[in-house]
């Protein structure tokens, strides 16, 4: 197995730049990884094999192929290349893409193509980047741990008995286990930064309005904001910058300019005010999370950072408003899924029992559960105490946030009470799959950007991360922070373990 | 004891209901109607939250792309022209404009719906409180007395912003829902922008719902944001219909949906007074429903009884951003607001041209053709007779539209001018008129009567000598009339038109006559 | 609050789900256990508290009016699940808008 699924994207962007790899090389070491440890059940549930990650829904290897080609060709011609030329991607089949089906993990899509491209793939694959293919999900990203996906699990490379988190987890279980060095995520409640906690990568949640959302499949309008997932933070910070930037297809897009992030990123974080939020640690956190946060504190206090106790007292409302205002915005998203216009159609003698049975079909449980608790809580009489409260709410987390900008210069927590459970011992509880989002929430609630960095493993060999929250547009200050603890962590994202996937060769430090 | 009797609004607010007019009664019953007009934008070249076409007469579903076809990944972006269009709507019906307000998601499930909710506007309309002044004649029937015209005030409750929905046909003999085992969606409609128009309940008659929505098409028309053509749906008209009797809360009241006729509105409104009246006299209750209007049979039916109450589920579209005004902004649009119908009737009014003819220029969009029509030259009132009488007259005679008719304000101005100068008799001046609509306008109405040879003689020359044959010839009659019988002059006329093939000036031909005979 | 089966029905038929006794019997108690934890929302005294729909708020995000590209029929058509005569076929409508 070739090094250079080991390499990071800027390390294989500078290779193919300088011609020490093409772009060929680079895909197809990825491809045969793919073919590795992936397994090839794509869209068949009952076809994923014991030890595959599944990672990927769908492989478009031809494709990629002959993208990279014309990356070489570019530069066999002199023509100067964008600056992450071919870096492998795996895309969140939450993105629509021309030609390629998108699902949203969800059998009601099965089988429709796309006639456009996301916005997000569109400035992708001007950056360079080599798309290989689609990877799974929660369906319509409704969950924490991929198990809601209609196309089956996939398996935390750590523990190929454990979940990669979600609903980012086909994200980043390919890109912990070395099939792209690059993903693209969305974050709605934690959906980056929790599955990058679980598998020891890194997944950041930009400012709300800071990516586009135009042809990403809507879970919660105000909430739903895609982001990079890599292995580095450098990685995270050149995809950041290739995906940010003012859409006019997109009315909630942020006009601002997008900040040079690299001009700081190697400064340290010396003399930094750095919260650590009393509401969002200690019960409920694990113990193997709460030791490796303790020390991420130290980690940074030896930096030189100053750490500070913030207090955001609304915080823990933030979870119980999101399971509010995320399922409300949820049922009308959801609602042109009906059999008519495109996607699948169960036949029935009247259009609305068409309707009716295609949704119960296509629909899996927890997003039928989602859609009924948001119908109701936009019902007549029950909207003022469901979705206007919960949506005053995030005024009072917005404040908190606000009010802790005066003391700290960032935040931090842990990214999620726990590490990588078991499959299915979550799932009968639909609450305590909920609170897996309950250190994420309140930066989704308020806007902020946010991203989790690993901090370490626990006892039992399991990645554990670090949340860092910032500023709105203050992405810069945050990745900052988070590279000077990622140099000073050295955490090795190299999944390892009995039950780990598949090393390849000399890909061990 | 008089109790205040109150009506719900649209927004779930309850006001007092006014009462000036008795209008239109039976039996000691008394009618309340208020009006949801929606007007289509068809002036716009975009859809209201995308920039798909809009043209009309397109090929089903080719003017559609992922936002109007409620694709997933796709996302809605607010039409800055159709916000202005909507802003000019209200400021033209004196309603006030929101500094800001924003759109909301009306949610329910239909299949010309493709994202099964519907971009709307909810608790802050952009456009709110405003009025439309009417004007009826009198009818002793409805307690009027005189036969002053009745100016009357329609209040304006809200002009908010939506997206129109998709065109559904159904399969089977009638075409029509019922009965039929499929239907067919052609999503070119869908997401057009609309303007929906909700007046208060202050409507107390028939004459006054078909008089409030004429007055509403020609404002929209004279700020130029719709072509209002009821026919075509670009006007859709909904009347909300209940009877009670003086003091008395509102009765229940039924809902006539999609009427496509000024003349079906006065027709079904009519019709449901009296049907309710009736049964409720007949102790049945008059449940809340939406009811068809059947044009042919005369009557209205119920379409879907509303058993249980919509639940709508309004919630801000998240996906959209507030709209925001200022003071300033609202009053540049002000100052840019076309003259308005019933600031053209004052103006009309003001030059001396009658009422019922202002009337006829304003609903008939002919005011521009007046205005040209005199800076061609003519007398104010002198086109405006020609515009309202023989032009009108003559494009009904041969079905034609007369904003299509290839004829136009300067022309008609031209052609009144040639009848003031002299040059054509108005007897010419219509055939002129008659020649020109078959042919199309370009010719002007001087080389229309110069090929045809309708110009008027007079020439008094050529005129005396043809008087002069006839006189020689008509010894007996000149002295009849020497001797008293001043009529038998019409007969001399007579043989001189007969002479001149009905071209000699009238008027001239006359006074030479009156002067051979009576020197 | 506590929702009952015909309550979850009711919710069901305005979200155009179909569900059956055995899922509505499962999901009314799935419901009223979340639900209840959202409800803890109410105890935090908002009242008169704006509300956040963007953590930056923009305003007049408008769009001149100038056409963009249309899909091709064909391509629009082909996603439908049914279609004919150029349009896309529904089953019978029951129920009147
Ligand atoms: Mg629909
Ligand atoms: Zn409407």
């Amino acid at each position: 197995m070739s090094e250079l699924i080991t390499k990071s994207a800027a390390e294989l962007a500078t290779l193919v730049r300088t011609g020490e790899a093409s772009a060929r090389e680079v895909t197809d070491a990825h491809l045969a990884r793919i073919e590795q440890v992936d397994g090839n059940a794509g869209y068949d549930k009952d076809a994923v094999g014991e030890t595959d990650v599944h990672a990927f829904l769908t492989v478009t290897a031809d494709a990629a192929r002959a993208q990279a080609d014309e990356i070489d060709a570019a530069r066999a011609r002199g023509d100067e290349l964008p600056p992450l030329a071919g870096v492998p991607l795996a895309t969140k089949d939450l993105f629509v893409t021309k030609g390629t089906e998108t699902t949203a993990s969800s059998n009601i899509l099965r089988g429709w193509i796309p006639p456009y491209d996301a916005t997000v793939v569109t400035k992708l694959r001007q950056a360079g980047t080599i798309s290989l293919g689609k990877v799974n999900m929660d369906e319509f990203a409704m969950g924490s741990s991929t198990e809601t996906s209609a196309y089956g699990n996939t398996r935390n490379p750590w523990d190929l008995g454990r979940v990669p988190g979600g609903s980012s987890g086909g994200s980043v279980a390919a890109v912990s286990g070395m099939m792209a060095p690059l993903a693209t995520g969305t974050d709605t409640g934690g959906s980056i930064r929790q599955p990058a906690a679980l598998t020891g990568t890194v997944g950041m949640k930009p400012t709300y309005g800071r990516v586009s959302r135009w042809g990403m499949v809507a879970f919660a309008s105000s909430l739903d904001q895609a982001g990079p997932i890599a292995r580095t933070v450098e990685d995270c910070a050149l995809m950041y910058t290739a995906m940010a930037g003012h859409d006019p297809k997109d009315s909630t897009s942020l006009p601002n300019d997008v900040d040079d992030v690299f001009a700081s990123l190697r400064t340290g974080i010396e003399g930094l005010r750095i919260g650590v939020v009393t509401e969002l640690q200690g019960d409920g956190y694990e113990p193997g999370v709460s030791a490796s946060f303790a020390e991420a504190l130290t980690r940074l206090e030896e930096l030189g950072a100053e750490i500070v106790e913030i207090s955001l007292p609304h915080a823990p409302y933030g979870l119980p408003a999101y399971y509010l205002v995320a399922p409300s915005e949820a049922s009308s998203n959801l609602a042109r899924y009906d059999g008519t216009v495109f996607g699948t159609r169960v036949d029935a003698p009247t259009s609305e029992e068409m309707n009716a049975a295609t949704r119960a079909a296509g629909f899996g449980t927890e997003v039928k559960r989602r859609i009924m608790i948001g119908t109701y809580a936009l019902s007549a009489g029950y909207y003022d105490a469901y979705y206007q409260q919960a949506s005053r709410i995030r005024t009072l987390i917005a404040n908190d946030f606000k009010a802790a900008w005066e003391h700290a210069d960032l935040l931090v927590s842990p990214s999620s009470p726990g590490v990588a459970f078991e499959f299915g011992s979550k799932s009968a509880d639909p609450i305590a799959m909920y609170l897996n989002d309950v250190a994420t929430v309140p930066g989704s609630l308020a806007g902020i950007p946010a991203m989790s960095v690993p901090s370490g493993l626990d006892e039992q060999g399991l990645p554990v991360g670090l949340q860092i929250m910032a500023p709105l547009l203050r992405e810069d200050l945050m990745l900052r922070a988070a590279w000077a603890f990622e140099q000073a962590t050295g955490f090795d994202t190299t999944p390892r373990g009995a039950n780990a996937v598949a090393t390849p060769q000399g890909a061990r430090a | 004891m008089t109790e205040m009797i109150t009506y719900t609004r649209k927004d779930g607010v309850t006001e007092p209901l006014t009462d000036e007019r008795i209008g239109w009664q039976l039996d000691g019953y008394r009618l309340v109607v208020g009006l949801e007009v929606h007007v289509e934008l068809t002036e716009l070249k975009t859809k209201m939250f995308s920039s798909d076409p809009i043209d009309f007469g397109g090929d089903p579903n080719t003017r559609v792309g992922p936002v109007t076809a409620g694709l997933p990944g796709s996302l809605p972006v607010a039409n800055k022209q159709g916000v202005r269009s909507a802003a000019l709507m209200g400021l033209a019906l004196d309603c006030g404009i929101a500094g800001t307000c924003e759109f909301h998601r009306k949610n329910y499930f239909y299949p010309d719906l493709p994202k099964n909710y519907q971009i709307s506007q909810y608790e802050i309309p952009l456009c709110h409180d405003g009025f439309l002044d009417v004007v009826v004649d009198p009818d002793p029937a409805y307690g009027d007395e005189g036969d002053e015209p009745i100016g009357r005030r329609v209040r304006i409750e809200r002009v908010h912003m939506e997206e129109d929905t998709a065109k559904s046909s159904h399969s089977g003999d009638t075409g029509r829902l019922h009965g039929a085992d499929k239907s067919f969606i052609d999503l070119n409609r869908a997401g057009i922008p609309l303007l929906e128009c909700v007046s208060r309940p202050d409507v107390r008659t028939p004459e006054e719902a078909q008089a409030y929505v004429r007055e509403l098409i020609a404002v929209v028309r004279a700020i130029g944001i719709s072509d209002a053509r009821m026919e075509e749906g670009s006007i859709r008209c909904d009347a909300n219909v209940s009877v009670h009797i003086p003091g008395e809360p509102l009765g229940t009241r039924t809902e006539i949906k999609n009427l496509n006729s000024v003349r079906s509105i006065g027709r079904s409104i009519a019709y449901e007074a009296e049907r309710q009246v009736r049964a409720i006299q007949a102790g049945e209750t008059i449940v809340m429903e939406t009811r068809h209007w059947d044009e042919s049979a005369g009557v209205t039916a119920t379409l879907r009884r509303k058993e249980t109450l919509a639940d709508y589920r309004f919630f801000p579209d998240p996906d959209l951003t507030p709209i925001v005004h200022t003071d300033q902004q609202i009053e540049e649009l002000r100052a840019g607001l076309p003259e308005l119908p019933k600031q053209a009737r004052a103006r009309l009014a003001e030059a001396g041209i009658a009422a019922d003819i202002v009337i006829t220029l304003v609903d008939n969009d002919l005011v521009p053709w007046l205005d040209d029509a005199v800076a061609a030259g003519a007398d104010a009132s002198t086109a405006a007779n020609w515009i309202t009488g023989e032009l009108l007259g003559a494009c009904a005679a041969a079905e034609l539209d007369v904003h299509a008719c290839g004829l136009s304000g300067t022309w008609m101005g031209q052609l009144a001018g040639l009848v003031a100068d002299r040059t054509l008799s108005n007897k010419l001046a219509k055939q002129v008129l008659q020649v020109a609509l078959k042919q199309g306008g370009d010719r002007s109405p001087s080389e229309v009567a110069e090929a045809e040879g309708l110009q008027q003689v007079s020439d008094e020359g050529a005129l005396q000598a043809i008087v002069d044959q006839v006189i020689a010839r008509n010894a007996k009659t000149v002295e009849d009339i020497r001797g008293g019988n001043a009529k038998a002059i019409g007969a001399l006329v007579g043989q001189v038109m007969g002479a001149t093939k009905g071209q000699a000036d009238p008027k001239l031909t006359n006074q030479l006559l009156q002067r051979a005979i009576n020197g | 609050m506590s929702l009952t089966p015909d309550e979850v029905r009711h919710v069901a038929m305005l979200a155009r789900l179909a569900v059956t006794d055995d899922e509505v019997a499962a999901l009314a108690p799935e419901l009223n256990a979340i639900l209840g934890y959202a409800e803890q929302v109410g105890e935090v005294a908002a009242h008169g508290i704006p509300t956040t729909v963007h953590p930056i708020p923009l305003t007049n995000v408008l769009r001149e009016d100038v056409p963009g590209e249309v899909l091709d029929r064909e391509e629009l058509l082909a996603q439908a699940p049914a279609a004919e005569d150029d349009r896309i076929v529904v089953p019978r409508i029951v129920s009147e808008d």
